[in-house]
Parts: C-alpha cells; structure tokens; sequence
C-alpha cells in the first residue's frame, strides 16, 4: 500500500472538514434555532444555517478562519504504510491551502511572519496514538483563533473538588462572552497534569454531540453544567439568548494528590471534524461523512 | 427592530437614526481591516499622509478573508468576521481620522469606540461570526487591494457589496452597547445560578 492514500485521505478530510459540517453538530443547530426564544438569537441561527448549506453547496469553507491545522492519528502497529505518515501530512496540508483553498495561518512568533501555506515548526500539529491494529485513522480537526482564545487552564485547589470545578467552566464561559462564537461546545478535563487537562479537554470536542458520556457521573454533570451555561442568556453570538452552548463534553483522568487541573477548550460552532480509517488493503472508510 | 438598508457614502444623519438591535443591510464599497491595516493606517494618519483608499462614509470590516486568484482577478471565497476587540484600541482614533460610518466585526467592542460612535457619528454592527460563505455570496467584487505585504488576512481588501447582511446594530450613536446591556444581564444573574450549582 502506498503513503499516497494517506496524503490523499488527508487532503479529502481537511476539505470535507472546513466545508461540511457534520450531521450531528448540524442538528444540534438546527435544534438551537427551532427553540432560540430571542429574535436576534434565532437570526443569528438562521445565518448559521444559511451559511452551512451554502458552504456545503458551493464546496467552500463554512469560516474564512480554517484553523490551526491539527490532526488526530490512531496508528495501528501492523498499518503497512507507516514511514513518511507525517510528510503526508504536510504535503496534505499544502495542496488543501492551496486548493480549497484555506487561509494561510501558521505565523512564526520570532520572524512575526506567516509561513503561506499553513505548515511551519510543529504545524500541522499530530496528535499520535498507537495501538494493536493494522488500521489508521485520521481525524482533521482544524481549529479556529477566536474560540482558541477563550480556552482556558487551572491549576485549582484540591480542596474545592468538583464545585471549583463548576465555578471555573461557568467562569470561563462566561468571561469568553460572544468572543468564541456562540453556541459552543464546552469540552471540559480534569485530572491528569497541566498538558494532560487540555490535551483531553480538545479531544472531548471529538465525541459526536449525539452520543452521551458513557460515564453516568459525568453525563449528570455534563448536563447540570450545560444547562447553568444557558441560564446565562449570553446567547448566539454573544448578543442574548437561550442557547450560549450546545453542548458540554467532559473527560478526566487520574490528578496528582496536590493538584487539580482543569482545562476547558472552547470550541465554536463550526466544529469541523472529519475522520477515516485507511485500511490495511488500502481501502478507506470515511467516519464523519458520507463520501459517494 | 427596524430594518435598513444602506448605501455607501453613507450620511451622519443615516446612521444617527439607527438604534442597537436594528438590523442592517449594506451596498457599496466595504473595507476590512485588521489589526496590523488598523495600525499602519493611523501611523500614516498621524504623519498626515494620505490613505490609499477613501473611507469616508464607508463600511469598515474587521475581517481576514479567504481569497483566490483567477488570472489576474481577485476572488473572495470566505470571509466572515473577526472578532473585534482586537481592534479596540485603535478604533477611536480610526473613526475619528477617517470618518467611517458602519464598522462592522464579531464579538462587540468597548467604552472607547462607544464613546467615538456617538461622538463622531458611526455604529457598530455584527455580522454573525463564522458565516464566511453567507458573506461572501453578499461581495460582488474585489475592487482592489492594498497592503498585501502585510498578508492576505491583514490586507485591505475593497469590496464591491450588495445587501452584505443581516447585520445587528450592536452599538448605535446614543452611547448604547448592546453587548455590555448582555454583559450587565449576565452579571445579574451570576449569583443565582452559582446558587444553584452550589458553589456560591
């Protein structure tokens, strides 16, 4: 099998990623939108909606910000075509800014340039994971600036437990206002170590809105917390209303006794993921979308 | 909530009559700017040196588009709004120097430009954040670019624009903010709620 499939999976996902929003994130909006109560809210809904079908339509980027490129990989120790994955990826990366196309936006902080093509030191950003298998699976998850600022980490106090917690993510949600581009989807982690909580906290974002937290404990909380998220009235957009988040995704790990680490990734409502599993023989399945 | 439509060179008198929570539509020429645009532009200003394109009664846009180029002609293919406080510390003066009437952006804007907006006679509106293809269906043409060594998102972009909208007037020429009426709301009822998560 030839590194060729993976660079041209990679191309397809950062395509369908930043012009197709997902089935599930798409009727979680349109979900917002029937029961928005406030009139600029719903406007604000239907421009939403308006703009992902036309996007699909047209096969052009829901968001001018495509994001920081970032990619997700599940190795599979027996995957024949394992040398040159990242490579790959590159040349993925700079066939889709420039056919898509995307907005160049990896900038080097020292030159205070943009590279032009979206690569550059560490970009795209891999995520790697390896496990007992002969598959990949890729998943593009190219995230937007205005909802990376509002992202936020804290080293808690031990002794507040799950109530520091709760008054952090509201918190949070609350001083990110309209900036992050309500409605969001509020991926939370606790535990771990500083990089561990943010590093679960983004990948929280993953889990498709239409599946629950197989933990009971944190499907209860994922709920109480959404629900005082939208007691708010911060509202799409930042300019009042009934839904400020669409849903609240939690994960958590194990903490060091002295520590309580809480991260909170913020992510817009254009969650745009796109995944596929290349196969051994070569054959690929698309996970996210339906590719004809 | 009334709605409008505008055309550029819009009026001190078109835009005073407009109140936070209208919603606007705009025609004519648009102009983004980002941060780096922002500050490049008042240095000029500040050395009495010319724009290299009239703002005036224009549509400013706080916006980094995705562009194409076909031939020798520009072509936008997304460009939703970015947020705007980014852009607070130098929108006063902008307004002020450069006579713009509608700025539109995301996210909303703070005391100083509210304070600028009503004295000098311009809005603030909102585009909603992330519609780049629904913005980019309102730009029938890229009139010409400027300060493309800054970057394509940091470039001024002229804009020929048709209905470019809904926009919400977020903060109007009365010293209204729509966002911080939100904010104060919010505020309001932040203790009822951590009440209820039990962690007041």
């Amino acid at each position: 099998m030839s590194i060729k499939v993976v660079e041209e999976t990679a191309y397809k996902l950062l395509k369908l990623a930043v012009t197709v929003l997902p089935r599930d994130v798409r009727t979680a909006l349109e979900e917002a939108y029937r029961t928005e109560t406030s009139d600029i809210g719903r406007a604000q809904l239907e421009a939403i909606l308006e703009d992902v079908r036309l996007a699909e339509e047209q096969s052009r980027p829901i968001c001018q910000d495509t994001g920081t490129i970032i990619f997700y990989a599940k190795l599979g120790a027996d995957f024949p075509a394992r040398k040159g994955i990242y490579e790959a990826l590159v040349r993925a990366t700079r066939k889709a800014t420039k056919e898509v196309p995307l907005r160049p936006n990896a900038v080097d902080p020292l030159a205070e340039r943009n590279t032009g093509d979206n690569t550059g030191r560490y970009i795209p950003y891999v995520h790697w994971e390896l496990f007992d298998g002969d598959y990949l699976e890729l998943t593009a998850f190219p995230k937007g600036g205005g909802s990376e600022n509002t992202c936020r980490l804290g080293m808690l106090s031990p002794g507040l437990g799950l109530r520091g917690l709760k008054k952090f993510v509201l918190d949070t949600v609350i001083e990110a206002g309209g900036k992050p581009c309500p409605p969001i989807i509020v991926g939370v982690a606790v535990g771990g170590g500083s990089d561990m909580a943010m590093e679960l906290a983004k990948k929280a974002l993953l889990r498709p809105l239409d599946q629950p937290n197989p933990v009971p404990e944190l499907a209860r909380l994922e709920e109480e917390l959404l629900s005082a998220i939208n007691e708010t009235g911060i509202g799409p957009m930042g300019l009042g209303g009934r839904w400020t988040a669409l849903r609240v995704h939690i994960d958590y790990a194990c903490r060091h006794p002295a520590s309580y680490p809480v991260a909170v990734a913020t992510q817009c409502w254009a969650a745009r993921r796109a995944a596929a599993r290349i196969y051994a023989d070569g054959s690929v399945e698309f996970l996210t979308h339906e590719v004809g | 909530m009334a709605v409008y439509k505008l055309r550029t060179p819009i009026s001190e008198e078109e835009v005073r009559r407009l109140k936070v929570g209208d919603v606007l539509y705009v025609s004519g020429t648009m102009v983004t700017a980002r941060d780096a645009a922002h500050r490049r532009a008042l240095e000029l200003a500040r050395k009495g040196e010319k724009l290299p394109v009239d703002l005036e009664g224009a549509v400013l846009y706080h916006c980094g588009p995705v562009v194409r180029k076909v031939g020798e002609r520009w072509e936008v293919v997304a460009a939703g709004p970015t947020t705007s406080t980014r852009m607070e510390m130098f929108e006063a003066d902008f307004i002020r120097a450069f006579g713009v009437r509608v700025v539109v952006g995301k996210g909303g804007m703070g005391a100083k430009t509210t304070e600028a907006c009503r004295e000098f006679g311009a809005v603030y509106a909102a585009f909603t954040g992330g519609c780049g293809a629904l913005a980019a269906k309102a730009m029938k043409r890229v009139v010409r670019v400027e300060w493309l060594d800054l970057g394509i998102p940091e470039a001024l972009w002229v804009l020929e624009v048709e209905d470019f909208g809904p926009l919400v007037v977020a903060i109007d020429t009365h010293g209204n903010n729509l966002y911080e009426e939100v904010k104060r709301a919010v505020e309001d009822k932040k203790a009822k709620i951590y009440e209820r998560l039990g962690i007041s």
